[in-house]
């Protein structure tokens, strides 16, 4: 009985976006303050239903209900209590219904925070996100119900993928949708924006928080999974240019572009029309992402069970949304008329060029993941893309982009002469240069290497990151030049200042780390027996057998290696083989001590047959591994400082002016 | 006025694109070479290039021949299976390592242990244009006569091992 009340709550929960995305519209159309006036109650509506059916999925998984079909399918008596909850999403239509829920939680959210904006925009607002839910709604529904039943209800469930099995599940997809479904957000805005046709710096204003907050959770949300890869897969790697790691990367680049695109937007009146189809295009990214997930295109380690019949009805829910959005931009953004002007040196230009750098690199990740597509609807074969091609196009689009990264914050808008800018930057980047040269030479020494070896990779590695922090020091240094007291001149500084330099801080901090990772990482992969001690990185790694350790749902070979360094023990790592009951299903759980210089990583190969419990054990030094993800984190807590400045806090009557002067530019590209 | 359009125009190529991918199944394809004998060559194995390998040296056997390579991330998906699988020694296995760089390889293996009996190295993927090789990894089963009965595109997994591959390959031994 109570799984039907969750499918019933998703009709109700359907009906009411249907009329959340027709009523306020028309209202706004016709200046019906009536009609306008149920936006908000329907946004709460839907939102608890939707709601109430989560909640109905997840007592079907915690009670054990193997009647309902997709509980039986990635379920198991025996899975412990935190993974039967996060089970609801480890398959398709359980990760739609998470999609949803959080979609409702969106437009709940700009319903309640949005009493400042004006009545039309917050209904044609809300009443976009109303049809993006109705078509989810009715995708699950017609084609994914989490609530069919399973009769005669199964004895026990098949279990959930074992790989899924991990505090990761818990948190990472989550925080991704949250990161893909809140770019709805800034879509919302760019249409209504054109819906209504003023395309002004305002709409700007107001959906920047929103969009910096889904640029957070995405951040946060792609760094999990590249960490769960990490430590999970057993192989080291942190990030595989998978199909579907890839799919979160474009939207993510995309948003990045937006974001910036957004402020010139906002305090220049420029790039407005960019602005808008760079809004339209990482939400429809992150659509397209949805369906390469689920349609079976693409092969990938993520993939959802596939279903052509799914890949349609997603395929056409693209391209009504996708379709219709860009024909609505085809119509409106030729009278938006172009911006604020600047010059060819300026802020703004290069904002724009960072702009172009990273939808072309979106592009390029785009290209590469659809090439296998593309080549066998042309009839060349199936073909598939690996890293090479990746790494290939990606680091040389991004060296220009950093290095513009670091003149950004020092330039000003609308005009700035090269020579002045040179002469602000040049002794930071000479600096950058000589450390980024010399460095690798002392790094090997740092890092107990046997040889030290200086490569010109990481050489431009580092130097792109301390270009990064030489630019910061002279951007600082510019803002605090002054009189009186340094604490009141650094408080004076805006948070959105700050949050902007910590984000640009972790990009360096992230380079560094990949660089650092890339040059120096030692890997020994051997066969030990019990007792043996091998040398690596100045570590001396002692294997001291495997034993049988039961665990909840698995059996477990828990190897032990105790890591000395000069004679101290700096580490006791448990790596596992685990073997799961229901499955069968083979697992490597490497065993990893983090450092702030470096990653200690031991994983378990295979038994070596005919031998007295020898093993083939991996063993990685990983130095500044963890630079990757805390520059993530730091990028994150970037875009968090920025959104708690002052004047998001303080709803001026001022946010509904225009802030930019309406010139018109010389300047053709822009707009385009 | 026409720039305005050409996000929609490129929209909708793709919408053309993708539609075409819908009907496209990734994994089972039947292949014109089940049922046919398995087409013949003669390549270097992985570790020893002075070694050949040839699918005659494996008649008379029912044996696998799988097809991967170190850039290819499904393989990985796939690696533990196969691990599995070979420790059970139920016929053997042969890899091609396909369109790879011989160290990267080598490299993979010794990393991640190698379930194979023979590796032979196809840098240049002639073996997989013979063979008809659509997306690594592949898996075919052939028979004692040399006749390739089965082909499996994408990863085996712990199922299909069990439903498909597994009966197939007892009904072929008993033969």
């Amino acid at each position: 009985m109570i799984p039907e009340l969750g499918h019933f709550s998703l009709i109700i929960a359907l009906f009411m976006a249907m009329s959340l995305g027709v009523l306020p519209i028309l209202g706004a159309a016709r200046n019906s303050r009536v009609l306008m006036g149920v936006a908000r109650p329907l946004a709460y509506g839907q939102f608890v239903f939707i709601a109430l059916a989560f909640g109905v999925l997840a007592h079907a998984f915690l009670s054990n209900d193997f009647s309902v079909l997709y509980v039986a399918q990635h379920s198991n008596s025996q899975l412990p209590g935190q993974y039967r909850f996060a089970a609801i999403w480890g398959g398709h239509e359980g990760s739609l219904l998470l999609w949803a829920l959080l979609l409702s939680v969106w437009a709940a959210s700009v319903a309640t925070f949005s009493r400042h904006l004006p009545e039309e925009m917050v209904a044609r607002v809300l009443g976009v996100m109303g049809l993006i839910e109705a078509g989810f709604l009715l995708f699950m529904l017609l084609t994914s119900n989490p609530f069919t039943r399973l009769l005669p209800a199964a004895a026990d469930g098949a279990d959930l993928n074992p790989l899924l099995q991990d505090p990761g599940l818990v948190i990472h997809p989550p925080m991704l949708y949250m990161g893909y479904v809140g770019f709805s957000v800034a879509y919302a805005f760019a249409i209504s924006a054109l819906l209504g046709g003023k395309l002004d710096a305002t709409w700007a204003r107001w959906s920047r928080p929103w969009t910096t907050v889904a640029w957070v959770f995405m951040t946060i949300g792609i760094a999990l999974g590249s960490g769960w890869a990490y430590y999970e897969l057993g192989w080291g790697g942190w990030w595989f240019w998978d199909p579907v790691e890839n799919a979160s990367f474009m939207p993510w680049l995309l948003g990045t572009a937006l974001i910036h695109s957004l402020a010139v937007t906002e305090k220049r009146g420029a790039f407005k029309s960019w602005t808008v189809l760079l809004a339209i295009g990482a939400f429809s990214l992150s659509l397209l992402g949805t369906f390469l997930v689920r349609s079976g295109v693409l092969t990938s380690v993520h993939s959802f069970a596939s279903d052509p019949k799914r890949g349609i009805f997603i395929l056409g829910f693209l391209v009504v949304v996708i379709g219709a959005s860009l024909l609505l931009f085809a119509w409106r953004a030729p009278k938006v008329g172009l911006g604020g002007k600047f010059d060819m040196l300026s802020r703004e230009s290069l904002l724009l060029s960072n702009n172009v750098l990273l939808s072309v690199a979106s592009a390029s990740v785009f290209i590469g993941t659809l090439y296998p597509l593309f080549m066998d609807a042309l009839g060349y074969g199936k073909l598939s893309v690996g890293a090479p091609y990746f790494q290939a196009v990606f680091v040389p689009l991004m060296v220009p982009m950093v290095f513009m990264m670091g003149l950004g914050p020092l330039a000003r808008w609308k005009k700035m002469a090269v020579p002045d800018l040179a002469s602000r930057v040049k002794w930071g980047f000479a600096s950058a240069l000589v450390i980024a040269l010399l460095l690798p030479f002392l790094m090997g020494k740092f890092l107990s290497q046997e040889s030290s070896k200086w490569s010109p990779l990481v050489a431009l590695g580092l130097l792109m990151s301390f270009w990064i922090i030489a630019s910061l020091i002279i951007s600082l240094k510019q803002r605090l030049s002054g009189e009186g007291d340094l604490a009141q001149r650094l408080r004076r500084q805006s948070l959105s200042y700050y949050g902007m330099q910590l984000a640009h801080l972790g990009v360096a901090v992230f380079i560094i780390g990949v660089t650092l990772v890339k040059g120096y990482e030692t890997e020994r992969d051997v066969r030990m027996n019990v007792g043996d001690t091998i040398v690596a990185g100045g570590y001396e790694f002692r294997f001291n057998g495997v034993t049988q350790v039961p665990g909840p749902n698995y059996v477990a070979g828990e190897g032990s290696v105790t890591v000395h360094r000069d004679g101290h023990l700096v580490a006791d790592l448990h790596p596992e083989k685990r073997v799961y009951n229901v499955s069968g299903m083979p697992l490597t759980e490497a065993s990893i001590q983090p450092g702030l210089f470096r990653d200690l990583y031991v994983s378990l190969g295979e038994p070596i047959p005919e031998s007295e419990g020898a093993w083939a054990v991996r063993i990685y030094i990983k130095p500044f591994v963890d630079w990757i993800w805390a520059g993530c984190l730091m990028m994150a807590l970037g875009g968090v400082l920025s959104i708690s400045d002052r004047r998001y806090r303080i709803h001026q009557k001022a946010t509904a002016r225009a802030s930019a002067e309406p010139v018109v530019s010389n300047l053709q590209g822009q707009a385009s | 006025m026409m720039r305005f359009i050409l996000p929609l125009v490129l929209f909708l190529i793709l919408a053309v694109f993708l539609f075409k991918g819908l009907g496209r199944d990734t994994r089972e394809v039947p292949s014109p070479l089940i049922g046919k004998a398995a087409p013949a060559f003669s390549l270097p194995t992985l570790q020893e290039p002075a070694k050949q390998f040839s699918p005659k040296e494996m008649l008379g056997r029912v044996w696998l021949l799988n097809v991967w390579a170190s850039w290819c991330e499904a393989c990985k998906d796939e690696h533990p299976v196969l691990m599995q699988f070979s420790s059970e020694k139920v016929l053997p296995i042969v890899g091609v390592d396909y369109k790879d760089k011989r160290e990267d390889g080598i490299d993979t293996l010794k990393k991640a242990g190698n379930p194979y009996d023979q590796v032979i190295s196809d840098a240049d993927g002639k073996v997989g244009f013979d063979y008809g090789v659509y997306g690594v990894p592949e898996t075919y089963v052939i028979d004692k006569t040399g006749i390739i009965r089965f082909k499996q595109i994408g990863p085996v997994t712990p199922e299909n091992l069990r439903d498909k591959l597994m009966p197939l390959i007892a009904e072929l031994q008993a033969k």
